[in-house]
């Protein structure tokens, strides 16, 4: 069972959280060619080491997080809201705290 | 094997008898007693059978490894099989029998399998089910399944009782800074530390008394109490009868602790076993290390057991285990209990494979040097044993002695399976001829004789040293080591080309002629002749046998141990009850139950529920002794006649909001939501990003920048996820937010000619919902007599004029009393799910079942809903030529030729000509239509309804009811123009 460090309600049980998926896709306009869609939707790496992923705090707080996990180890280099808005009023946050 | 009970000595309560029942003979022991100990004072020598060749079996160790005294405790439903006597803890009336033997343990018919023994060599199984040489007979699974049962009936483990479980379990959660697993020397010493510098430490203990290796050493009492005592002081958190049977990712551990495994009398408030989950900042594994046999012949017999198990005997018990001794060892340990025995009141004699002796002779005993035992003799029991010594190059026999107890030490192998489940991968170390635990980065350490420390006091020097390390205050280690003299490692005794039963596994009856014979065969990965050969694979994972099979295995390659490797190990390290695993998640906890707000008004009027989910949902009403299908044709045509009411409060609602929610949903959905008016509700089907239908509902827009979603009652929290997904990962420009509200409104469909004079006459007087003031697709506000606050929708699923009316989840009850009287005056009915499925069939409507994560809108026959104006989710991968191919399954409507038949869901459609394979589609959903008057069927089929006009078909179900003619036709069957849900 791995653990992640929800930002929003510390360290929770994986058992709070479903798996998304590959948090590097960038999604291409709606209106983009379905070759565009086609790579975003089905072409996906088989990353050995450390991976970029969405988790959603189901059973917390609800939020999609954006997580840095070693799929060797499971460990987690890091853990942010997928919101970038989210993600940067944290970045300030913890500036400002240092 | 002539034990006894001495008359003092040990740690029992000779004041407390305790009586308890051996195959239906009534024995005593004492309070603090196992049952393996409680028989061994009784004189019981054969205490199990073997797996597979039936072989007589004893006690062979006094812990968890134990391989010989596996039995049946208890009976009816606690009925539970391979127990190890040694760790079941006498109770009184405890009821134990012998298992895998018939009709007793002593005499077993079974044991003539043993003169088959040749042709249940490793690999029995693959090569049977290959067939038998020289013409494969028998070959194929047919046969297989024949013998497979006999043979299942003759190997095997005992049996579990078939009746529920009678006791409950309970699953706990935990946290520590620092988890202390085992309380020997080491363990105290690490704990004691770890709490003394301020961290909140929680100790482990498999046993049902502190101490480890103190409890064998009555020298070590006082010291033992006064650590006991220190580290409860500084606080540390004790458990006891508590095992780590396993370690997972960041830091979290399994514990199985047994409340009431060990008590005569069970309080029924107590859970028989408790199931932590523990998070640990840092783990001590402080767990011991086991003494191994080696190979020789009839090492199995009842009165072979371990050096260290004598001792646990001798001083925990009060029992002199033998009155004639011989201890063969490989190393130091065996010393101090051929001491304590021979002082105790036996003839003893060392059989040390090495030249000379490590430690003083102690007096009394007799030692003879460079020898080790080649065969037992005696039948069920040891009367003799021969020994053998090695001399360039090969054994040779070195004399006899008679004896009634074989002790064997042929070293110790660390428990690393903890850290082996965290994948640090064990080292060979040759000097101490074991394996020690791997590395890993991950704060878990090893101490004690866990980690290859012999001495008691480097052990306990290395449980501080493990504390300081696991709070960052040191990090080196103590040292492998500790003995006078080295260790001179053996595997196995045996004379040139001689084959024998010379045991490697003994609770799979893995001998080392099986190893050789796997490696000839050439199963050289120590994977492959694991799986082969089953070494290691019973219920201890090999605790005392591996080493032997992979020493063997490397000397059959001619290669070291290391090269050879070792098996990873896996949880649990001692078997856990499923029941544990279960907890308290079973029966009617199994899974949640969801009611709706309705459930109690829909029994008190004569609902039967169904499962729809997680929810349950009526069934069907029925009246004056009708069945399930005279009810749901009943309902559906007074629908369609008058009036009925149906709760829909299961549905998924999704209360959207934001100066965006229109463009959201817009996006959202396949057709166009930015223009919706104020007022108005529209049914929307949204896709997956790969362009196939995800979910389809209505969405009320009740103010400019306000909107209820209606999901399927399968996908409400599905889509309620995509949503979130949507709006935090992909657009998060967009001012929108989402609240799931599906559990704040109660909601009923009211649906028939009726339905307006119905709802009228249940509003506050002046309110309209005229054809004018409430069009079709119309949203609108309302009181109900009476002041509560609905919203009411005209929207129809089964094709009549029909309203969807929602209130605050508790006033639900008034709202269905304020319907229900007006529906019931016109001639009205409540109806169930199976209506619903009558009505919408009827209509062909999808639900669920069409929408099954295959189809594209346009296989649903709304293709023309999607908006060719605006990009939407899925708008570019709908385009793909896969799915646009003409041919591809689409709804229809089915019936059957002859109108009087009736055919299944789940049938295949067929063309007529050829019923075979997959044929060209299937049957989603079939029911009885009384508008129709005969049965229809939905589902999809290559081509549509078109392509088959003039195609005869059949809707093959050839393992249930058989083929039944049927025609396509459009799946709008009932009131295709839908003139009566506008009227």
């Amino acid at each position: 069972m791995i653990r992640i460090p929800c930002p929003f309600c510390g360290t929770r049980d994986h058992s709070e959280f479903t798996y998304g998926g590959d948090g590097t896709i960038e999604y291409p306009a709606l209106d983009a060619p379905k070759e565009d869609w086609h790579d975003a939707v089905f072409l996906r790496d088989n990353v050995c080491g450390m991976q970029l992923e969405t988790w959603h705090h189901v059973h917390g707080c609800r939020m999609w997080l954006l997580v840095e996990r070693d799929t060797l180890t499971h460990e987690i280099h890091s853990v942010r809201p997928a919101h970038p808005g989210l993600a940067a009023m944290f970045e300030t946050d913890q500036e400002a705290g240092e | 094997m002539t034990a006894r009970r001495l008359d003092k000595g040990g740690r029992i309560d000779r004041s407390a008898p305790v009586d308890f029942t051996w195959d239906g003979k009534t024995l005593s022991g004492y309070a603090g007693d196992t049952l393996a100990s409680a028989l061994m004072a009784n004189g019981e020598r054969v205490l199990g059978r073997s797996f597979k060749y039936h072989r007589s079996r004893g006690i062979m160790s006094a812990g968890v490894e134990e391989s010989g005294a596996i039995v049946t405790v208890g009976e009816g439903a606690r009925r539970e099989p391979n127990v190890k006597a040694t760790v079941q803890e006498l109770y009184g009336g405890l009821c134990a029998s012998g298992q895998n033997s018939w009709p007793n343990v002593r005499f077993d018919l079974g044991a003539v399998s043993g003169l088959f023994s040749r042709f249940f060599a490793a690999g029995f199984y693959y090569k049977t089910f290959m067939g038998l040489p020289p013409f494969e007979w028998g070959h194929g699974t047919g046969l297989w399944m024949q013998y497979e049962k006999l043979i299942r009936k003759a190997a095997g483990m005992g049996t579990a009782s078939r009746e529920p479980d009678p006791d409950c379990y309970d699953h706990v959660h935990a946290f520590c800074d620092v988890l202390v697993v085992g309380s020997g020397p080491a363990g105290l010493q690490a704990a004691l530390t770890a709490a003394q510098a301020g961290r909140d430490v929680l100790l482990v203990e498999q046993d049902f008394e502190l101490g480890g290796d103190y409890l064998n050493d009555p020298g070590a009492e006082m010291q033992r109490l006064e650590l006991i005592n220190a580290v409860k002081g500084a606080g540390v958190r004790v458990m006891i009868r508590t095992t780590a049977f396993g370690l997972y990712d960041h830091g979290v551990a399994g514990l199985l602790e047994k409340v009431t495994d060990h008590l005569a009398n069970l309080d029924p408030q107590m859970p028989r076993q408790r199931f932590w989950t523990v998070r640990a900042g840092a783990t001590i594994l402080a767990t011991g290390a086991l003494e191994r046999s080696f190979a020789f012949e009839n090492n199995d017999h009842p009165g072979v057991m371990t050096a260290a198990a004598a001792r646990v005997y001798l001083n925990r018990y009060g029992i002199l285990p033998g009155q004639k001794i011989v201890i063969s060892t490989t190393n130091d340990s065996v010393y101090a209990a051929a001491a304590e025995l021979a002082a105790a009141g036996a003839d003893v004699i060392v059989a040390d494979f090495r030249e000379e002796a490590g430690v003083g002779l102690p007096d009394g005993v007799t030692i003879l040097n460079g020898v080790a035992p080649l065969k037992v003799l005696g039948r069920s029991g040891v009367k003799r044993v021969d020994l053998a010594k090695h001399t360039n190059g090969s054994w040779v026999p070195a004399g006899k002695e008679t004896c009634d107890l074989l002790l064997v030490s042929g070293g110790w192998s660390p428990v690393v399976n903890l850290s082996s489940h965290r994948g640090a991968k064990p080292v060979w170390n040759a000097s101490q001829a074991c394996f020690l635990p791997g590395t890993t980065s991950e704060p878990i350490f090893h101490a004690g004789s866990s980690a290859g420390i012999w001495d008691r006091e480097d052990c306990e020097v290395a449980g501080q040293r493990a504390a300081r390390q696991a709070i960052g205050e040191n990090k080196k280690s103590s040292q492998p080591g500790g003995w006078k003299t080295p260790i001179r490692p053996l595997y196995e005794v045996r004379l040139p080309n001689q084959q024998t039963k010379a045991f490697v596994d003994f609770q799979h009856d893995v001998t080392g002629d099986d190893v050789r014979l796997a490696n000839q065969e050439g199963f050289v990965s120590v994977e492959h002749l694991k799986r082969y050969t089953t070494l290691g694979m019973a219920t201890d994972q090999g605790k005392m046998g591996n080493i032997i099979g992979l020493a063997l295995m490397a000397d059959a390659l001619g290669k070291d141990i290391p090269d050879v490797g070792t098996t990873r190990f896996r949880p649990p390290y001692t078997p856990v009850a499923i029941g544990a695993l279960a907890g308290r998640n079973v029966a009617a906890h199994f899974k949640p139950l969801r009611r709706t707000p309705l459930h109690d008004w829909n029994l008190r009027h004569g609902a039967t529920m169904t499962e729809a989910g997680l929810w349950h949902r009526p069934w069907y009403f029925a009246r004056n002794g009708e069945g399930i299908d005279e009810a749901y044709v009943r309902e559906a045509a007074t629908v369609r006649k008058s009036v009925g009411i149906c709760d829909v409060s299961s549905l998924g609602k999704i209360a959207v909001q934001g100066p965006d929610a229109a463009e959201f949903l817009n996006r959202v959905y396949s057709n166009g939501f930015a223009k919706l008016p104020v007022g108005k509700a529209r049914y929307g089907i949204m896709l997956r990003d790969d362009g196939m239908v995800m979910d389809d509902g209505t969405t009320w827009r009740l103010a400019d920048t306000e909107f209820l979603t209606t999901t399927t009652t399968t996908n409400a929290g599905k889509v309620m996820v995509r949503f979130e997904e949507l709006l935090q990962t992909r657009w998060p420009d967009l001012k929108v937010h989402v609240s799931s509200v599906s559990d704040q409104w109660a909601g009923v469909s009211i649906a028939g000619p009726k339905s307006r004079e119905t709802i009228a006459a249940c509003l506050e007087h002046g309110a309209d919902i005229s054809n004018e003031a409430l069009p079709f697709m119309g949203v609108s506000r309302v009181t109900l007599s009476g002041g509560v606050e609905a919203l009411i929708a005209r929207i129809s699923f089964s094709g009549e004029l029909a309203y969807e009316l929602y209130v605050q989840a508790g006033y639900g009850d008034a709202m269905m009393d304020l319907l229900w009287h007006a529906a019931e005056t016109r001639g009205g009915c409540l109806y169930g799910l199976e209506a619903l499925g009558t009505l919408r069939i009827e209509k062909g409507h999808v639900t669920g079942a069409e929408l099954d994560g295959r189809v594209t809108i346009d296989d649903t026959g709304l293709g023309k809903m999607a908006s060719t104006k605006k990009p939407f989710i899925g708008s570019s991968l709908r385009q793909r030529p896969e799915l646009l191919r003409e041919d591809r399954p689409q709804l229809v409507g089915i019936f059957p030729k002859d109108r009087s038949q009736r055919f299944k869901g789940g049938s295949l459609l067929c063309d007529a000509d050829t019923v075979t394979g997959f044929g060209e589609g299937w049957v989603t959903g079939v029911t009885h239509s009384p508008a129709l008057g005969h049965w229809i069927g939905i589902g999809y089929i290559s081509g549509g309804a078109e392509a088959w006009k003039e195609r005869p078909a059949v809707a093959a179900d050839p393992v249930r009811s058989g083929n039944v003619d049927v025609e396509i036709v459009s799946p709008h069957m009932f009131d295709p123009t839908g003139e009566r849900m506008h009227g």
